[in-house]
């Protein structure tokens, strides 16, 4: 007996009881997978059967059938001629290209406006406390149309485009601008500014090497950045100094030759830009109020400089608190990007929605919009976590 | 070493100096916030200069030279020189309630008010109690009822004319009401220790947040009825409230995980000591602390989820952006006044947001009361 009830509660609680935590977990579990996985199972099996009554082919081999219809700007060579996957990547190089300039527009207007906020004059705090809760407070899908029909409305046609800038036109038609003319004389400047670059990373180990062996602080960034200027200008004399320039003219009916954006891609652009600076704002802004003062004014006392202060106590440690959800918003600019399909710039979503009209393959085109999205999605996640791990302090 | 006291010998105070003139009053405040130094004075300057340059145009476009009839030869003679807000006073029946029937339309405008009425009510504390949740139930029937009809002499409306701002009201209530509860569960599941739970967590949030909205309104619009059985159909209204809310429920969820992990191991234990199972103890315990510290960030949320209900606008529900298009876009006469009919809308949009998130700021200092110190 008292064997028994010695033994008693050990073995009882291995055993599989209803009972045992182990066993309901174990329970609970093979539940929730069956419950999915008979999910799964009931709605591939219907959309199998719909699918096959109503006649709809599936699969991927409409890819490589031609797409027959143009696209309105691509950054590779297309016409209505090519196969369905040549339109999924010229879409998909737009899409990109898209959240490539709006990113860095959104970090830069962002962080301005963010500091601003923290600015010691009143009508620099207010401006931008103004832009942050205009632009935060509406949606952007409001804000793309309005400024899609800004530009719409406001431009001159063609004919009369607006010259800005020597070499720049502003119209209906979209936006030109001078692009130089591609010499092989470029490739030298580009191997100058490849050897300036690694003769500037080269300088600052050095400075760093010698601030550890005798403490002795030397200027890093302006002299690195002297060494980049000099080394693109050294290659760019050697390749013979080209200068020529693809200038856009205007004629009586358009504007001809140098590089061109479409005006949808102008407003989808910057209507993301602005709305995601919003928040980048509110983001740099907290960043900076994480550091607590102290840490300033231990700064201060140690006799670093202004500049110093920032450089080497303030960014390091708001750099760590904005990173993060910094990452959340290019990705969520990046996302918003599909709202093209609204404004009709033809990004990856556009695309997807035209071939789906034409074709009828929902389920294959809705699943190369999510797959191309969620790779973009985790690997720019997987760059941004290796960023955040250096970035992070460093515990032992 | 005065004269005055080297003098007498007795010790004579100096009388204190007057504060400085500049750091006092309106004049110390300007010094302080407007010229502080050349960069200050200088941005000073150049927003005053701006503001100047831009503000009378504006007024002068939005006040002044406007035209508030609905008069469209009045508002085409401005020819651009001043805003015609004659085309809201013309067409704000169709903007607010989308394709309604124009005679029933007091009903979306009732519904509209109760469920204003409601929010208003809920975020009242003195309200706060569990006959609120009665009150929901009873508030959305009635909505249906009134937005639906069919019974009670009311003439039946299909859901396919729903529209305009009772239809964005009840997309961004039903779908943050629903995906609250989801959300919680699922950032639970996320830290359970059963590893299938976690996985099917972990793989549902990572896998809808890596995706935009729109596609996933794609799929409730296009891929849906491919899912059913046939003869079955769902209303697309239902299948894009789905949407939006295992959308707006995988983000929340990570807002509450976030709210999971702040809370210290130490009350787990305190818990499990006093023997409560698991439910008590997140019930009890940890969600009312946890819940508490993301209450900024459950709101950033909801108001992302009030905003991203403008989305479905795409697959063709038109509610307040919607209806915009759908009240201009066909009328010739009006289809030049877009952009007055916009800003109305994004104006009501702005509202909302703003109110939102002045209502979380209050709400984060009031529930803040157990951590404040005297």
């Amino acid at each position: 007996m008292a064997d028994n009830n010695a033994l008693g509660p050990s073995v009882r609680r291995r055993s599989w009881s209803w009972r045992s935590k182990a066993f309901r977990g174990v329970i609970y579990q093979v539940l929730a997978v069956s419950v999915i996985a008979l999910a799964v199972w009931f709605l591939t099996s219907n959309t199998l059967t719909n699918l096959r009554i109503r006649g709809i082919q599936s699969g991927f081999d409409f890819l490589s059938q031609p797409a027959g219809f143009g696209i309105g700007e691509s950054v590779i060579a297309f016409d209505s001629s090519n196969p369905y996957w040549k339109a999924f990547l010229v879409g998909l190089t737009n899409t990109i290209r898209v959240a490539i300039i709006g990113v860095l527009i959104a970090t830069v207007l962002g962080t301005a406006i963010g500091i601003g906020r923290l600015a010691r004059n009143f009508l620099v705090r207010a401006v931008c406390t103004a832009y942050v809760e205009l632009f935060r407070n509406i949606p952007v899908l409001l804000q793309l149309l309005m400024w899609y029909l800004l530009l719409n409305e406001l431009l001159p046609p063609v004919s009369e485009a607006l010259n800005p800038a020597p070499g720049m036109y502003l119209s209906k038609g979209g936006f030109a601008f001078p692009v130089p003319v591609w010499v092989p004389g470029y490739a030298l400047m580009l191997a100058g500014a490849i050897a300036g670059v690694t003769a500037a990373w080269l300088y600052r180990r050095r400075a760093a090497a010698q601030f550890a062996a005798t403490g002795h602080v030397r200027a890093v960034f302006w002299p690195s950045l002297a060494i980049i200027v000099v080394g693109i200008a050294a290659g760019w004399f050697a390749g013979g100094a080209p200068t020529a320039l693809d200038l856009p003219e205007r004629t009586p009916f358009n504007v001809r030759g140098g590089g061109s954006v479409t005006p949808e891609f102008l407003a989808l652009t910057l209507g993301l830009a602005i709305y995601t600076a919003a928040f980048i704002a509110e983001i740099v802004r907290s960043g900076i109020q994480a550091v607590p003062w102290g840490q300033i004014e231990a700064a201060s006392s140690l006799g670093l400089t202004r500049n110093r202060q920032l450089q080497l106590v303030l960014l390091p440690q708001a750099l760590r608190v904005i990173i993060p959800p910094l990452t959340n918003q290019y990705l969520n600019l990046t996302k918003n990007s599909s709202l093209a399909v609204a404004i009709g710039y033809p990004d990856l979503v556009s695309i997807s929605n035209t071939t789906l009209n034409q074709t009828g393959r929902a389920v294959e085109c809705i699943t190369i919009i999510m797959a191309v999205y969620l790779t973009l999605s985790l690997s720019t996640a997987a760059l941004m976590n290796w960023y955040n791990a250096r970035a992070a302090i460093k515990e032992r | 070493m005065s004269a005055a006291a080297s003098a007498t010998g007795i010790f004579e105070p100096v009388a204190a100096r007057p504060a400085p003139v500049v750091s006092r009053g309106v004049l110390g405040w300007a010094r302080r916030n407007l010229f502080a130094g050349p960069g200050s004075i200088l941005a000073t300057l150049t927003i005053v200069a701006a503001l100047f340059y831009y503000v009378p145009g504006f007024i002068e476009w939005a006040v002044f030279n406007a035209v508030a009839r609905p008069d469209n030869a009045a508002c085409r003679a401005l020819d651009g020189n001043g805003a015609c807000w004659g085309v809201i006073a013309e067409k704000y029946r169709l903007i607010l309630f989308g394709r309604y029937p124009f005679e029933e339309q007091w009903r979306p405008l009732a519904a509209t008010v109760l469920m204003l009425a409601m929010l208003v009510a809920s975020c009242t504390r003195p309200l706060w109690s569990r006959w609120l949740v009665l009150a929901w139930v009873i508030v959305f029937a009635a909505f249906f009822m009134l937005m639906r009809g069919g019974a009670f002499g009311l003439s039946e409306v299909e859901t396919d004319r729903w529209g305009g701002l009772p239809l964005t009201l009840l997309l961004s209530t039903i779908g943050i009401a629903a995906a609250f509860p989801l959300a919680v569960l699922v950032a639970l599941g996320r830290r359970s220790n059963l590893p299938a739970i976690r996985t099917i967590c972990i793989v549902y949030v990572e896998l809808i947040r890596g995706v935009p909205l729109i596609s996933v309104l794609f799929m409730a619009s296009f891929m849906f009825p491919l899912f059913m059985p046939q003869g079955v159909t769902i209303n697309v209204l239902v299948r894009v409230l789905v949407g939006i809310t295992l959308f707006a429920a995988a983000y929340l969820a990570e807002v509450v995980r976030g709210g999971l992990q702040a809370i210290p191991n130490g009350q787990h234990e305190a818990a499990a000591s006093l023997g409560l199972s698991y439910w008590q103890t997140q019930r009890k315990i940890i969600l009312p602390q946890a819940l508490r510290l993301v209450v900024p960030s459950i709101m950033n949320s909801f108001i992302s989820t009030f905003k991203d209900t403008s989305l479905v606008t795409i697959v063709s529900l038109y509610e307040l952006t919607g209806s915009v298009t759908l009240a201009l876009a066909g009328d010739s006469n009006w289809r030049s006044f877009f952009i007055e009919a916009y800003l109305f809308i994004a104006a009501i949009y702005w509202i909302f947001c703003f109110a939102m998130s002045r209502y979380s700021q209050w709400v984060e200092q009031h529930l803040n009361v157990g951590h404040r110190r005297a």
